[in-house]
């Protein structure tokens, strides 16, 4: 295995691996600070803050010769007997000189700015600057002005460090951003007419060093401290990309992709970035209700548990539409209780949003026509139920509205969930098929055609109120923690199956997914824990098998 | 030196000769016909190894040798491969590569062809500052009349070997003249250095492999051609057999002289004449019979020299020797006993900062710094601590100390070290008296308050 000396630490890397120093010096613990360097985007070494001493050991006599000069880290690779130093006074030298030069045109405005707290230009300031500014220029402003509809640039914070140029070439593939005059006087700009309007564009606020680049729907909001970081998976659509929800006091204040090289490496898409507003919209299904109510008293979550087994058994033939926002355990315990409540009960696939056909972006990332996160999930569940119809496949919403039609069920449970409170996802006349039904249970976060024909309709939750696992349209199954809590009186959907179930204390979806995995071939791989990047089904079953 | 009073110039021979730009002037001094030659008797690696035993080291100012350029291309390569020649001349005190292409436009273009078969390039491309507009006029009329003439095309002369020549024009920064700067113009692209490796001849122009040459290399590639290695060989100063990393200074030389001279223009002497007898014999004396107090050896990026180091030789080695960053495009620029050499610097510094395309931290915050600081010493607030952190600047900022990219921060870090380290004393007293109170202060920068806010 090829060895590279990290500041007198030996370490092995791949034999096949192409890593730069940064990269090699990180696997030692090491940080060689950078701004320009991004592991998705091309090499620039243009910021030289990442500027190292290299060299190489001589294999056979073990002597070291070194690089006279300092080297950027990000453009010299490493290979074996690569040596490299980090910590010599060349290098912090040259870091402070770098921290310096960088601050002479910036305006130090950290009380006013977003980024501060998230900052590297303060962070290693902090680490490698100098105390005393030598430097008495007068040029201090902060100038905002925005790039595009949800981006905004304060020009003097910008240390052009050009990563949202090169990712509006080479990611997004848009080019809208570029580096207008020159010198010490050039700027991020955009051509006129032509904003930073692409389906990626927060991207370019996560991958800005400083405070230059602002969200406006971040902006002024919260100080970065006092947010709490959950790991998390988008809700959006089929990818699942992997994110970091970002909370504080249960309110959501930003996502933001969190890398994942199976997935979406280090991006993810504007609908699915600001795709949380839903959680805090006031229209939200917040109270349990039931048609036959009419002193409209309040329903507790007991009465529910109590009433409706009851109500579903009376009504004759139950089906049940397990909706694809729903985890991997709470469509097993749904599956489970309506099970329970009518052995005959029939199964399908709730609703699958779509808005047609998938969008992909020169950097490798796509964005799913198909607006649901956990379809494969769903229907391996549903697989495990025995509902699968004569063809192979599993049933879905349109055969679940014929079963409707033909009135072979009698009563119907509807789990939804859908987070467009916009446009409602079930029309008039899908639900007026509904009518002749003895029950009608409907789980929503918005009220629609169907929850308004309801026998019973209840809360349903988002996605950073609930934990559990998804299925991406790549057979990735990731799993993630419950977030922020949703508001008061609204049991997310596992609690409440947990309880129908008849389980006590808390609701542990961990317990419920070991379960499933002993008890099916295709969740095998899921009895062990699942790294924060998932699991792909398909392969481990493979190996497996 | 006596072999200056037998020396004819060639590079400029057609200088003061009527119509010496059209292609029957040149003709009939014997031009194209070394060509022809050439392509019916001579393989490329033939011409590679004359160009590389003439001991030819490229005239835009690095001073590397140009052979041995030819060989890094990749062996073999199914091409195309590219030539590039730069005309991009920005260099303050700069204008030989103007006089060549005015006055002998088919010395430049016989020159690349010869070039364009060693390294066996189909496409040319002759890289124009913006500013030429009559360069770009006879050097176009040149390439129409080499092609009618059949020295540009396909199958020139028979031999087989084809060759198109572009003339592109730039848009007037001082960056393109960096080879990998002007690559990156020449591809539609805004003209930031690239990093290497890859270099140019592994990945150049287009990705594919580039040799990026000066005007006037080409025309003593042409010369070469014309009058044999051995005639360019016993032209300038032979390598010094002590020094084994040093490849000489063979060859006529065009030298720029400008500044307080008493006849400015461009002349050409054999590498190796030391500053004073270039601005005696040549520029008739400093000028209203001053004295000079100091001299540019090559370009203002190159330093400074001092009237005492004037008997410097200006050959590639000669400007070392006293701190100067070296021969470069060897534009010499006397400045006289009547300047400031507080002014000399900041109009270097202005130029650099204005000319810093802004890639690397420690160039576009180093020269747009230096400026600032050498603004206010002008303005009568200087303190002689300033004088440190200049220094300071000029030591850290460049390729050299690798802390940029390309070679425009040593250019801006020449003139401020040479400036400081030889003339120390008249910045220390142009601050003593112009700021009799605050000179000697060392106190920190207080905190600056917040102008606007947004």
């Amino acid at each position: 295995m090829p060895t590279v000396i990290v500041d007198d630490q030996e370490i092995e890397i791949g034999a096949d691996e192409r890593l730069n120093c940064i990269e090699a010096a990180r696997r030692a613990g090491v940080e060689i600070p950078h701004y320009c360097w991004h592991p998705g985007l091309s090499v620039v070494a243009s910021c030289r803050m990442c500027l190292i001493q290299a060299g190489t050991r001589n294999a056979e006599t073990g002597e070291v010769s070194m690089i006279p000069k300092l080297v950027p880290g990000c453009q010299t690779p490493v290979k074996d007997g690569t040596v490299i130093v980090t910590d010599s006074e060349a290098v912090q030298e040259s870091r402070a000189r770098v921290e310096e030069a960088l601050l002479i045109d910036h305006p130090i405005d950290c009380p006013i700015c977003d980024k501060a707290g998230e900052c590297l230009l303060q962070d290693y300031h902090f680490e490698h600057g100098q105390s005393e500014r030598r430097a008495d220029i007068h040029a201090f402003s902060s100038r905002r002005r925005d790039v595009g509809p949800t981006v905004t640039l304060f020009v003097d914070r910008c240390i052009m460090c050009t990563r949202c140029v090169r990712f509006t070439r080479e990611v997004s593939g848009t080019a809208e951003l570029m580096v207008s005059a020159r010198g010490a006087k050039e700027e991020i700009d955009t051509f006129p007419g032509f904003p930073l309007d692409n389906k990626l564009a927060g991207n370019v606020v996560d991958l800005c060093p400083v405070g230059a680049l602002g969200d406006k729907d971040f902006l002024y909001q919260q100080r970065v401290w006092f947010l709490k970081k959950t790991e998390n998976v988008c809700g959006g659509c089929a990818a699942g990309c992997s994110i970091v929800t970002e909370h504080n006091q249960d309110t959501v204040y930003r996502l933001k992709p969190r890398e994942n090289l199976h997935v979406n490496k280090w991006w993810m898409c504007d609908e699915g970035r600001y795709g949380w507003h839903h959680l805090h919209n006031a229209t939200r299904i917040l109270e349990i209700s039931h048609r036959t109510n009419e002193d409209s008293q309040t329903i507790e979550w007991a009465d529910v548990l109590r009433r409706l087994p009851t109500d579903l058994t009376d009504a004759g033939r139950l089906g049940v539409a397990v909706s694809p926002m729903l985890t991997v355990e709470e469509a097993w315990m749904l599956c489970s209780v309506a099970r329970t409540i009518d052995p005959e009960a029939y199964l399908a696939v709730g609703h699958v949003p779509s808005t047609g056909a998938d969008e992909s972006f020169p950097g490798g990332f796509t964005i799913r026509g198909e607006k649901a996160p956990n379809r494969i999930g769903v229907e391996t569940v549903l697989s495990m139920f025995g509902a699968v119809s004569e063809g192979g496949t599993v049933p879905g919403w349109n055969d679940f509205l014929e079963q409707v039609r033909a009135k072979t069920i009698q009563s119907a449970w509807v789990t939804a969930g859908y987070p467009t409170p916009e446009a409602s996802w079930c029309d008039e006349a899908t639900a007026a098929t509904f009518e002749g039904l003895n029950c009608l249970v409907v789980q929503d976060l918005f009220e629609s055609p169907l929850s308004s024909r309801a026998t019973w309709c209840l809360p349903a939750v988002g996605f950073a109120e609930r934990s559990g696992t998804w299925v991406n349209c790549g057979h990735r199954a990731q799993t993630f923690e419950q977030a922020i809590r949703p508001p008061a009186g609204v049991w997310p959907e596992g609690r409440f199956f947990w309880n129908l179930l008849g389980r006590g204390g808390l609701y542990d979806p961990e317990s419920i997914r070991k379960q499933i995995a002993e008890s099916s071939a295709s969740f095998a791989v899921l009895s062990g824990d699942v790294p924060s990047t998932g699991l792909d089904l398909r392969l481990q079953q493979v190996a497996v098998t | 030196m006596s072999s200056f009073d037998t020396f004819e110039p060639v590079l400029l021979e057609a200088a003061g000769i009527d119509d010496g730009h059209t292609i029957e002037s040149y003709r009939s001094r014997g031009g194209y016909a070394p060509l022809e030659k050439l392509l019916s008797e001579k393989q490329p690696p033939e011409v590679v190894e004359m160009v590389k035993s003439s001991g030819l080291r490229g005239r835009g100012g690095a001073g590397f040798m140009t052979g041995l350029k030819w060989t890094f291309l990749p062996k073999d390569h199914p091409g195309p491969i590219y030539l590039c020649v730069n005309a991009d001349e920005s260099e303050p005190g700069t204008f030989n590569n103007r006089i060549l292409m005015e006055d002998d436009p088919h010395q430049v273009l016989e020159g690349t062809i010869i070039s364009a078969y060693a390294t066996r390039a189909s496409t040319a491309y002759i890289y124009l500052r913006y500013e030429y507009p009559k360069s770009w006029d006879i050097l176009q009329k040149a390439i129409d009349e080499a092609y009618a003439a059949g020295f540009l095309g396909e199958n020139i002369k028979g031999s087989g070997f084809s060759l198109d020549i572009y003339l592109h024009r730039g848009a007037a920064a001082y960056i393109c003249g960096e080879e990998t700067g002007l690559i990156e113009s020449l591809e539609g692209k805004r003209a930031w250095p690239r990093i290497k490796p890859p270099f140019p001849a592994i990945e150049g122009v287009f990705r594919k492999p580039t040799v990026v040459n000066n005007i006037e290399t080409m025309a003593c590639v042409a010369q070469i051609a014309r009058r044999g290695v051995d005639w360019f060989r016993s032209i300038g100063i032979p390598a010094d057999p002590n020094n084994p990393r040093d490849p000489g200074s063979y060859g006529p030389k065009l030298y720029c002289l400008s500044g307080h001279v008493e006849k400015p223009g461009c002349y050409e002497a054999p590498l190796g004449i030391t500053a004073r007898e270039l601005i005696d014999r040549f520029g008739g004396g400093v000028w209203k019979g001053r004295q000079a107090k100091a001299v540019i050896p090559g370009g203002i990026s190159m330093g400074l020299m001092t009237e005492d180091e004037l008997d410097t030789p200006l050959d590639f080695a000669g400007p070392g020797t006293v701190g100067c960053l070296g021969l470069g495009t060897a534009a010499v620029v006397v400045v006289d006993e009547t300047v400031s050499i507080v002014d000399f610097l900041h109009n270097s510094c202005r130029f650099f900062a204005h000319e810093s395309c802004g890639q690397c931290t420690p160039c576009r915050e180093g020269t747009s710094w230096s400026l600032r600081m050498l603004e206010r010493i002008r303005a009568g607030k200087g303190r002689l601590r300033d004088l440190d952190l200049l220094a300071e600047i000029g030591d850290t900022m460049g390729m050299m100390p690798g802390s940029t990219i390309c070679g425009l921060a040593d250019g801006a870090a020449w003139p401020i070290k040479n400036s400081i380290a030889k003339f120390r004393d008249e910045f220390e007293d142009y601050i003593k008296q112009t700021n009799p109170t605050g000179y000697m202060e060392t106190d920190p920068v207080p905190a600056l308050p917040i102008v606007t806010t947004h």
